[in-house]
């Protein structure tokens, strides 16, 4: 802290008491203590200290629902988490924090670095120091040749590899460097991590994610309303969103029914219709690790599931709903929960919710599903009648079935009437309520359809760094002098000295390569 | 052969590779058990003690001496040819990982695999680079590492042979788990090599303090300044494959299979704190001129954080999508729109 106020004139610092620092000194001081290599240094270590919790402590960016049951599991904790940012560490203000001081650091850094490589660059060689025996590394041998001959064949030596300080009159030295692209690689790494982080931050603001459930035949065509969910960076506008539309033709996995991985789905593929704007229709198949890339916009696999064919008959024997209702899978056994809503049914609402078995069977006196395909598939669920509670227009999830005002429907027993179907079957329900008619079942699968304006910036950036990084390491600074002066049995004596500036070369081994070039043609 | 013959010949080759291991590490022992003479017979020895590779014999030794070194050579020379024996078996592991597939694959489907191949690598790079950088007295540490993570794969990583998930299924994998592989051979190697800088140092200081010197094997391990350097050289080369591999091919294999190029998943936070640790390390070497100490210190956390990304995140974080094991499927009660079947993504603001 002392360092700037022993810089600043004393006629100002006159009536301050000692430590005092006017605004201007403070701005210094802080900018210093920001842009130094210390600073930098712990500002890296602490980026990695503070990644650490969101690894540990689920994120609601990337998991909300484990972040819902954390959550439901520490009652106790979570305020405190909640205030700590700990559910949404990467986006929240002490992690952007310690990056955005970070980036101020490096730019402060390389600024001043800049105009000191562009100066470096246009400078000669620096001169030899006057004694070359000083340097740590260095030689000295007798050779036979006169002092300017001796000095021509280290030209030549080193002008392949070496920029050579121009020769004054009388000068009875050659210096060479070499190198200078190591600082440019170690800038160029540095100013591609700004690029980077101006790829990811155009992706975050402008770029958008949205999910939605396709029934196998139904089409999609890409507005705001299409989406079942949809996450937009701040600064998405709705106009982004490109004009097209894609039907899934058919969807198709493959089922493994052998080995260890026993019933793991593989080879899922989508076949696709997609169209741009008026222009003409082209298939395309939809698969994990082979995304569909329309104008700008991504479209990706990420899920599949059944939608059975439900429909339901009230009492009148008018079709109250009908059509694929999509089931999502509870785990890997694709046994799925669905709900069916029918309130236009009369006399009364009726809903359903259950279990799907895409391949059925009954094991020690338990419903199961034995197989993820839908061999056996099979509908086990109960009835409800009464207020639905959609009349009242608040939002409902599609898949909650609101059962606040409803009653189970009974059979002749009391109890809930359980309704077991395959494709084809009907049941009737009591009382005059109508009939559920299991159709058939079709596959439903998940896209994810994205914008990520800047991954083109983000990469380029890194494959920058990556460049510049290697620069950076394996390009090795070198200033090399050889000094010839004459010597009094005749011939001169040499002396060669290596100065290498990156501290890690073995520059022994370079000096003792350079005496055996120097000295081949000199017996 | 069929897949099953080839399952067997790999998990032969692989209890081979073990105690092949195994016994070069002995053989390893042995030399540093040898290398421990009494001080009277050391004298001759100490001159070359310093000169970084193998004591170098110096003329007119006493017999004795001298059949001892004979000896010593005879254990060294053992250990790397049983430890080159072990790796070739190590290889036949792999291949036959693959070849057992069906259809053939890359042998990296899973985490004992993945295991399986990072210690191959880690044996190969000081295979390769063992008369280059005069790697022999790394030899009892590397095949004690190997051997270690060999026996915590086949305990608790084994997994059958299946093909691969769905997600995996892309020829990056291939590019981006050689490269993962690479790097992290080498920058085990790094370490290793800082840890001995480590105990070099103190067993120099303590030496240094009774009057003696530097005896037994640490006296055959290279001179400080030269252990560091070699540990600076073997991160500089670690650094950018492991840039290559985690911020070039992850994100770019991570947007086409999971749709999000970065998505703070467990392990790519691991991947990302190792690579700022390592870039700490090169920073402070390069500009805070932290050297010796300080700097091996800086290696060790490094490699802390890199196998603790390696295995260990797995065993705290359930949700990571680098889990390979059987896919999650979500709880459809919750009424959150499910993310299911084929991989795992991001999560879902309700509409």
């Amino acid at each position: 802290m002392s360092a700037p106020q022993t810089d600043a004139p004393a006629a100002r610092t006159g009536d301050r008491r000692p430590g005092e620092l006017t605004a201007r000194e403070l701005a210094r001081w802080a900018w210093r203590q920001i842009t130094s290599m210390r600073t930098a240094l712990v500002l890296l270590l602490l980026l990695a200290l503070a990644a650490i919790p969101g690894s540990v402590i689920p994120q609601a960016d990337v998991d909300a629902l484990a972040v819902t049951r954390w959550k439901d599991e520490h009652p106790k904790l979570t305020p405190i988490y909640e205030r700590l940012d700990l559910f949404s560490v990467y986006s929240s203000p002490w992690f952007s924090a310690i990056y955005l001081l970070l980036v101020l650091s490096l730019v402060g850094c390389i600024i001043p670095r800049l105009v000191v490589y562009y100066r470096a660059l246009r400078a000669q060689p620096p001169a030899a120091p006057r004694r070359l025996t000083r340097l740590p590394v260095h030689a000295t041998y007798a050779a036979d040749q006169a002092p300017g001959e001796v000095l021509d064949r280290a030209r030549a030596v080193l002008g392949r590899r070496h920029r050579l300080r121009a020769s004054a009159a009388g000068d009875d030295f050659v210096a060479a460097e070499r190198g200078h692209l190591r600082e440019a690689g170690n800038l160029v790494f540095h100013l591609s991590l700004l690029v980077v982080l101006a790829g990811v931050a155009m992706g975050g603001l402008w770029g958008y994610q949205g999910g939605v459930i396709l029934v196998q035949g139904t089409t999609f065509s890409n507005s705001l309303t299409q989406y079942d969910d949809f996450k937009p960076g701040g600064l998405f506008r709705t106009s982004q969103l490109k004009n097209f539309r894609f039907s899934v033709d058919e969807f198709s996995v493959d089922w493994l029914e052998e080995g260890p991985r026993f019933g793991q789905a593989r080879k899922f593929q989508a076949d696709l219709t997609y169209r741009v704007g008026d222009g003409p229709e082209r298939d395309y198949d939809l698969k994990v690790n082979h995304p569909l890339e329309i104008d700008g916009t991504d479209v990706f696999l990420i899920g599949h599931g059944y939608a059975p064919v439900i429909t339901v008959r009230d009492g009148n024997g008018d079709v109250a709903c009908t059509g694929p209702t999509v089931f999502l899978p509870r785990d890997a056994s694709f046994l799925s929960y669905g709900v069916v809503k029918c309130p236009a049914a009369k006399p009364g609402q009726i809903g359903l919710d259950g279990l799907f078995f895409p391949t059925f069977d009954m094991r020690d006196g338990n419903p199961v599903t034995v197989f993820g395909d839908d061999r056996n598939p099979t509908l086990s669920m109960l009835a409800y009648t009464g207020d639905l509670g959609l009349d009242d227009g608040r939002a409902q999830s599609v898949y909650v079935l609101d059962k606040a005002d409803a009653t189970p429907i009974t059979d002749a027993d009391g109890k809930p009437m359980r309704i077991d179907l395959q494709p084809g079957d009907t049941v009737e329900l009591p009382d005059g309520l109508g009939s559920v008619t299991f159709e058939r079942v079709e596959p439903w699968i998940r896209v994810q359809i994205s914008q990520t304006p800047g991954k083109g910036i983000a990469l380029a950036g890194v494959i920058l760094a990556l460049i510049g990084l290697c620069g950076s390491l394996f390009i090795r600074p070198r200033r090399v002098w050889v000094r010839a002066v004459p010597a009094d049995a005749g011939g001169s004596h040499v002396e060669v000295a290596v100065l290498d500036r990156s501290g890690n070369a073995d520059t022994d081994e370079v000096l003792a390569a350079l005496l055996d070039q120097l000295q081949k043609e000199s017996p | 052969m069929s897949n099953t013959a080839w399952e067997t010949l790999s998990n032969q080759a692989v209890a081979t590779a073990g105690i092949v291991y195994f016994l070069a590490l002995v053989a390893y022992l042995a030399e540093w058990a040898a290398l421990r003479q009494p001080a009277a017979e050391r004298v001759p020895a100490t001159a070359g003690a310093g000169a970084g590779d193998a004591a170098a014999p110096a003329a007119g030794a006493p017999p004795v001496a001298s059949s001892r070194r004979d000896r010593v050579d005879f254990l060294g020379r053992l250990g790397l040819l049983l430890t080159a024996i072990a790796a070739l078996a190590h290889l036949v592991a792999l291949v036959g990982r693959g070849m057992a597939a069906d259809p053939n694959r890359v042998p990296w489907g899973n985490m004992y695999e993945f295991t399986l191949s990072g210690t191959f690598v880690v044996a190969l790079l000081y295979l390769v680079l063992y008369r280059r950088f005069a790697l022999g007295w790394m030899g009892p540490l590397v095949v004690g590492f190997v051997v270690a993570t060999l026996m915590v794969a086949v305990i608790w990583l084994y997994d059958a042979v299946a093909p691969l998930t769905e997600a995996l299924n892309s020829p990056w994998l291939v590019i981006h788990v050689v490269s993962a592989v690479i790097a992290t051979g080498a920058f085990t190697l790094g370490g290793i090599a800082s840890i001995v800088y480590l105990v070099r140092m103190r067993a120099e200081r303590r030496a240094r303090a009774a009057g003696r010197e530097l005896g037994g094997w640490l006296g055959r391990v290279p001179q400080l300044d030269a252990l560091d350097r070699l540990a600076y050289r073997v991160h500089a080369f670690a650094f950018p494959v492991w840039t290559f591999a985690v911020l070039i091919t992850g994100p770019i294999w991570a947007h086409e299979a999971w749709s999000r190029y970065w998505n703070w998943d467990p392990k790519e936070v691991w991947a990302f704190i190792t690579w700022v640790v390592y870039a700490g390390y090169l920073h402070a070497r390069a500009t805070a001129g932290w050297k010796g100490r300080k700097a091996a210190v800086l290696a060790l956390v490094g490699m802390g954080t890199l196998w603790f990304n390696f295995i260990g995140i797995n065993y705290f974080s359930t949700t990571s999508q680098h889990a390979y094991a059987a896919e999650r499927v979500v709880d459809a009660t919750t009424g959150d729109v499910a993310e299911l079947g084929v991989v795992r993504t991001s999560s879902v603001v309700g509409p």
